[in-house]
């Protein structure tokens, strides 16, 4: 336990040192902000819509714009979860970094377990941060609240827990630059999938439907994604509900307890995958 | 007491390539041996097999008694890589810390003192990474291999960024860590230096174990040189015993003799000889 704490707290002091977080609170701070000028801006003039009937537009802002918040919270946690990962293996050993490391008694599981937690300990803090704040601008600007609150912020947690181990699994085989765009690769092409499943639903199309649950479970960040988006408008009925899980920025998937369990199962599996691969790897 | 490091029928393979090919070697307690070879002959690979970095294809490796590779094997060995980099952002003292944690030292502050003094980087200790020159970065590398008094310490070209002064600076540490009884293996193109320090060398061609001895034992007879008022005079088949007849004839025969060398051939010359002219 010391071994993956010290290396843990490596990492952190590195991401400090290395002004990450400076940069990245900065970045988040302008995003929040411009996210409540956003927010002002349409629940000043959301009462001048007259919207379709049996459509409640503050709810279907409210919905919409935290829908887009929580896209740009999950998009901002994967960029950081793969820029803290995406070197840890074959990066660092190619710099020479990590083989004085590996030669300590510690070993290569301790190594890799102790960074997966190390950017879970700064992404996980940071979704659950910005997921607040945001939802905090919206209630105060817009008077609306997500219908559940606690379920999407830990999903989106998830979401981008399952991103890091790709991105560490990645790591074991890819060079630095391979790995972060493939990882960004993959990250688009769940979000399409996503996108197509909702599509699929608009036109009624089983097929495209089909295709998109199946993406989504491959890759159970996207699920976790559209779970958390599902969840914020779980009791939001009518044509508002029905108009906001036609999305883009809402859930037309429901996944459950069961995507939570294979998430859970998914991320085991994928780090066991990473260690297979890293114990077996030349350095 | 088992052999600080133990290897043999080491083969590694990497694709086509045969980088060893059953090699066998033994490293004493508090033994100094030298590692020389042409580049590609196998001796980084050797070195990092023994630190558990690579996967022999076949053949055992062990190190202090327990497999290389393993939890034991590790805590026993200190290891400088060829190619390393340290975190440019840490200072000296912060990565001694770091390592004393992994390595499980109970050393602290004195420990550090000491390697940091060792290595002459006491005024060194804060000053991060990244504003030390490269031979201070490798003299930082040799300290972090100290870290937990290894009885087994790896050194792959653990020279090669230093200036003379480092070199020696260098040099008399690793006497310094003999007399302590550490076992070294030392990897090094620097002939003179594995000349100097080491208690037997090992050279390396093609992955296999060409040339293994002592200095002395490597070093073959090259005939006598006896100088004279007339010049010097050499006899390339005469041999130690030979010196006391020599300078008899030359003196009946009215010369002044002013010495007497027994030629042996240098390590150069002998690897020279057992690489073959290969080119390092």
């Amino acid at each position: 336990m010391t071994g993956v704490l010290t290396i843990a707290g490596y990492g952190l002091r590195e991401a400090v040192r290395r002004k990450v977080f400076v940069v990245v609170c900065l970045l988040s701070l302008g995003f929040v902000a411009l996210y409540w000028v956003g927010n002002r801006y349409v629940f000043r003039h959301v009462g001048d819509i007259n919207p379709p009937s049996g459509v409640d537009a503050r709810t279907f802002a409210g919905a919409f714009l935290f829908g887009m918040a929580m896209f740009g919270t999950l998009f901002l946690g994967v960029v950081l979860a793969v820029f803290l990962t995406l070197g840890v293996v074959r990066g660092d050993a190619e710099r020479g970094l990590l083989q004085p490391l590996v030669v300590r008694p510690i070993g290569r599981a301790t190594v890799l377990g102790a960074r997966f937690l190390g950017a879970a300990a700064v992404c996980v803090p940071y979704v659950l941060a910005l997921y607040f704040a945001t939802m905090a601008v919206t209630g105060a600007e817009g008077s609306w609240w997500p219908d559940r609150i606690v379920t999407p912020a830990l999903e989106l947690s998830g979401g981008v827990l399952v991103v890091s181990a790709l991105s560490l699994l990645g790591s074991v085989f890819l060079s630095a630059i391979a790995n972060g765009i493939a990882i960004f690769m993959v990250f688009g092409a769940g979000l399409v999938a996503g996108l197509l499943g909702n599509i699929g639903h608009v036109l009624n199309s089983h097929g495209l439907v089909h295709a998109a649950k199946i993406a989504a479970w491959a890759l159970p960040f996207e699920a976790l994604y559209e779970d958390a988006l599902r969840a914020i408008t779980a009791n939001t009925s009518g044509l508002t509900g029905f108009l906001l899980r036609l999305g883009p920025f809402g859930g037309a998937e429901q996944g459950g307890v069961g995507l939570r369990l294979w998430s859970v199962g998914y991320l085991v599996v994928v780090g066991a995958v990473a260690l297979a691969g890293f114990s077996r790897r030349d350095l | 007491m088992p052999a600080a490091l133990a290897v043999s029928g080491l083969t590694k393979r990497y694709g086509v390539v045969d980088a060893l090919r059953g090699v066998a070697l033994e490293v004493e307690p508090g033994e100094l041996v030298g590692l020389l070879g042409p580049n590609g002959a196998g001796k980084s690979t050797l070195v990092k097999i023994a630190c558990g970095l690579v996967r022999p294809s076949s053949g055992r490796a062990e190190v202090c008694g327990s497999p290389a590779g393993s939890r034991e094997a590790r805590a026993a060995l200190g290891y400088l890589a060829e190619f390393f980099r340290f975190p440019g952002w840490t200072s000296a003292e912060e990565l001694l810390v770091l390592h004393q944690r992994l390595a499980g030292s109970t050393g602290g502050e004195r420990e550090r003192s000491e390697l940091l003094e060792l290595v002459g980087l006491v005024d060194a200790r804060n000053r991060r990474v990244e504003e030390m020159s490269k031979g201070m970065q490798q003299r930082l590398g040799i300290a972090q291999a100290l870290v937990g008094t290894p009885r087994l310490l790896l050194l792959d070209e653990p020279t090669s960024a230093l200036d003379p002064v480092g070199r020696r600076t260098v040099r008399t540490l690793l006497e310094e860590l003999r007399r302590r009884g550490v076992s070294v293996l030392l990897n090094s193109h620097l002939l003179s230096e594995i000349e100097h320090v080491c208690d037997r060398v090992v050279i390396l061609l093609g992955g296999e174990v060409v040339t293994a001895g002592t200095p002395a034992e490597l070093a073959s007879p090259r005939g006598v040189e006896i100088e004279t008022d007339r010049g010097t005079e050499v006899y390339p088949a005469a041999n130690r015993d030979d010196v006391p007849r020599l300078v008899d004839e030359l003196v009946r025969d009215g010369r002044r003799i002013y010495g007497a060398h027994v030629l042996t051939s240098t390590l150069e010359e002998v690897y020279v000889e057992a690489v073959g002219g290969e080119t390092q």
